[in-house]
């Protein structure tokens, strides 16, 4: 079968290429794919644990934490994207290095 | 090498290179398209980890719903003559040196913890019902308190969406 | 089993034996029997989607006053077969511009949508896919990669109407997807899963008795999902020239096409599924093939209701339709999942006579206090049909010294 630690070296994997790109990227779109992907790396984290370690004693902690993350990635998608649009519409760019100042 | 190995070998190398190509990809939409792959990729994992529910949730929200918000937010956020540069600031080596420290840093406290290592088999538990889940999360001695407030937040992330991006209408000018 | 009575299963017992008795291992030829019934479901569907066209078209004549297709063959059947010879020798024309990938991925993805429906459903009480405790959300879930497909078109075809188009469609799509789902948690309550089977198995009194708001919510849903009259919009010629699928010809645009024709027919089916009682029926215990032909039939009425509406109902604008999900289906969608699930808590279980007619007269409540409700709305905002009166324009009105003004 297969072993927990490939479950978590897979999760550490997408973790780093987004942390990667969250740091790199210019779009500010861009980031916010890279915060995406990070927070699916946790939910692959949180869920290899909860099938070796917690699942055969019955435990379902790490499955509401996953809902909660899921339901917190959708949030934050939300009011970063309507941030962004509305950002946007006053500066006319998206590279988050241009957006330095907080007038307007 | 058994086949659910193989399976997972492959769609780790899927879902490897789709997040590479999101994070490096020159146009925006093209980037958007690769996060779809991988989070396919990611819905194929949680059915392997025997969280069917968790897998079909993920293609619901995740692809149903915020990779179509990212698709639109790319095409209302877009200029003609922006994606012809390099997609990376001036950080990208140092980044790359930093993450690539830390990832090796991660192989190998994970590879050589004896916890980890030991549990080669899972037991097979005869729990993973939706039903347990939904009971759990609707008992106030267990997880009710949880599920209310990310509802509350949910309602919240909503309403501050909506008005962020609300068109105010100028006034006076 | 015998063959009379349960024809598929025997043969997929014959077939399993004769694969192990040529020696492969037990896992394998699961594989095969699972890839085999995967290719025959698709197979059948498309071609069951050959007759549907067909049907659709004869019926629509019927009611449009006219004859519909009847020179290929004996009352026009050859007809869909005449259609797609010629759309398979049609030439494919790739734009300058176009994204190779998404562009030839959106057709596919379109159809792979809704076929992946046809998995999870139970044809009899021993045919079915698949078994999972979650396949209602599946069926969700596979219908928000319909919209990834239309995105991809819109995105692909390199041309600011199909894009457009395609946004205009997915908002539609998203939109109506939200009663959709509340309204599903209804069947859930009722049957106690989310799986399908289980859903069919608690209907010894179909669902649409004991909800008919719900099932008049999720019909309206459907059909919006699927893109047909009166919520149209998405390919109205005559606003935007196709939507999302102008720059595609050939087998490719033929491909949206059966995507098109066929999920109304899913729709149909799993509306059956989850309202109708599905292959519930008189006599499906002894012959399981019953349930197959109850199925069909309930499904073939339903379709016809959603003919009868495509051919009848003019078009929505899309400020109409929006405001017809977001201020009318969604909070009543809500307010009957609050008053079902009181009205059935309440009641002790097993008085199923006083339950049906406690919901009964519940969902009345509520359809008549939504009814007074739009009805005082509209008499607040009266919608002005007609222009402000203008003058007409006649010769005697031209204005001075317009003698010559027609040169």
């Amino acid at each position: 079968m297969i072993p927990l630690y490939w479950y978590l070296l897979l999760s550490a994997a997408i973790f780093c290429i987004g942390l990667f790109g969250a740091i790199t990227r210019k779009n500010s779109v861009g980031i916010l794919l890279s915060i995406e992907l990070m927070l699916n790396a946790a939910n692959i984290n949180l869920l290899a644990f909860w099938r070796y370690l917690y699942a055969p004693n019955g435990d379902l902690r790490a499955e509401v934490f996953v809902i909660a993350i899921f339901v917190v990635a959708a949030a934050e998608a939300a009011v970063g994207l309507a941030m962004i649009i509305s950002a946007y519409r006053s500066r006319q760019t998206v590279v988050a290095n241009d957006m330095d100042s907080l007038k307007g | 090498m058994t086949g659910i190995q193989i399976l997972f070998i492959v769609n780790a190398l899927v879902i490897i290179f789709s997040a590479v190509m999101t994070v490096t990809a020159r146009h925006m939409i093209h980037a958007a398209l690769w996060f779809v792959l991988a989070l396919l990729g990611v819905a194929v994992v949680y059915a392997m980890l025997e969280a069917g529910f968790f897998a079909v949730v993920q293609v619901l929200i995740y692809v149903g719903a915020i990779a179509i918000l990212i698709i639109f937010a790319v095409m209302l956020t877009r200029r003609a003559l922006e994606d012809q540069e390099k997609p990376f600031n001036r950080a990208s080596l140092v980044t790359l040196l930093i993450v690539g420290i830390v990832f090796v840093g991660l192989i190998l406290s994970i590879r050589f913890w004896p916890l980890l290592q030991s549990t080669t088999v899972p037991l097979s538990p005869d729990q993973l019902t939706v039903g347990t889940l939904g009971l759990a999360l609707t008992d106030p001695q267990q997880f009710a308190l949880p599920f209310e407030v990310t509802s509350i937040l949910l309602l919240a992330a909503m309403i501050g969406a909506i008005y962020i991006a609300h068109e105010r209408k100028e006034k006076g000018k | 089993m015998s063959f009379i009575q349960d024809p598929i299963p025997w043969v997929i017992h014959w077939l399993e034996t004769l694969l192990i008795g040529w020696g492969l291992s037990e896992s394998l030829t699961q594989v095969v029997l699972f890839v085999l019934g995967a290719g025959l479901i698709s197979v059948g569907a498309m071609f069951f989607t050959t007759m549907l066209i067909w049907a659709e078209r004869k019926i629509g004549g019927r009611f449009q006053d006219r004859l519909g297709p009847n020179r290929v063959g004996p009352w026009g059947i050859f007809q869909t077969f005449a259609d797609m010879l010629k759309i398979f020798t049609k030439e494919y024309i790739n734009p300058v511009g176009v994204d190779k990938v998404p562009f030839n991925l959106a057709p596919v993805l379109s159809v792979a949508a809704v076929l992946a429906i046809w998995s999870v459903i139970p044809f009899s009480q021993t045919v079915f896919g698949t078994d999972i405790s979650v396949g209602l959300l599946i069926i969700i879930a596979v219908g928000g990669l319909g919209e990834m497909a239309i995105i991809l078109a819109g995105f692909g075809s390199n041309n600011k109407y199909a894009l457009l188009g395609a946004f205009r469609a997915v908002a539609q799509l998203i939109s109506y997807e939200v009663p959709l789902v509340i309204v599903l948690l209804i069947p859930v309550m009722f049957s106690g899963s989310m799986g399908l089977n289980d859903i069919v198995a608690a209907q010894k009194i179909p669902f649409i008795i004991y909800a008919p708001v719900a099932c008049v919510i999720f019909f309206i849903c459907s059909i919006a999902e699927n893109g047909r009259a009166p919520f149209d919009l998405i390919e109205a010629d005559s606003e935007l020239v196709a939507g999302y699928n102008i720059e595609y010809s050939g087998l490719k645009f033929g491909m949206f096409f059966v995507a098109d024709f066929l999920h109304a027919f899913t729709s149909a089916i799993v509306f059956t599924t989850i309202f109708l009682g599905g292959w519930q029926g008189p006599g499906v215990e002894e012959m399981p093939v019953l349930g197959g032909f109850y199925l069909l039939l309930k499904t073939l009425v339903v379709y016809f209701m959603m003919l009868a509406i495509r051919f009848t109902v003019p078009r929505f604008r899309i400020d109409q339709m929006m405001a017809l999900n977001w201020k009318v289906l969604t909070p009543l969608s809500l307010v009957a999942v609050l008053v079902t699930a009181v009205v059935d808590k309440s009641i002790p279980q097993g008085n199923s006579l006083f339950r049906i007619a406690a919901l009964l007269v519940a969902n009345l409540i509520l359809w008549l206090v939504a009814d007074r409700m739009i009805t005082a709305f509209r008499k607040r905002h009266p919608v002005q049909v007609v222009s402000n009166k203008r003058p007409l324009a006649r010769p005697e009105r031209l204005p001075a010294g317009g003698e010559g003004i027609s040169q």
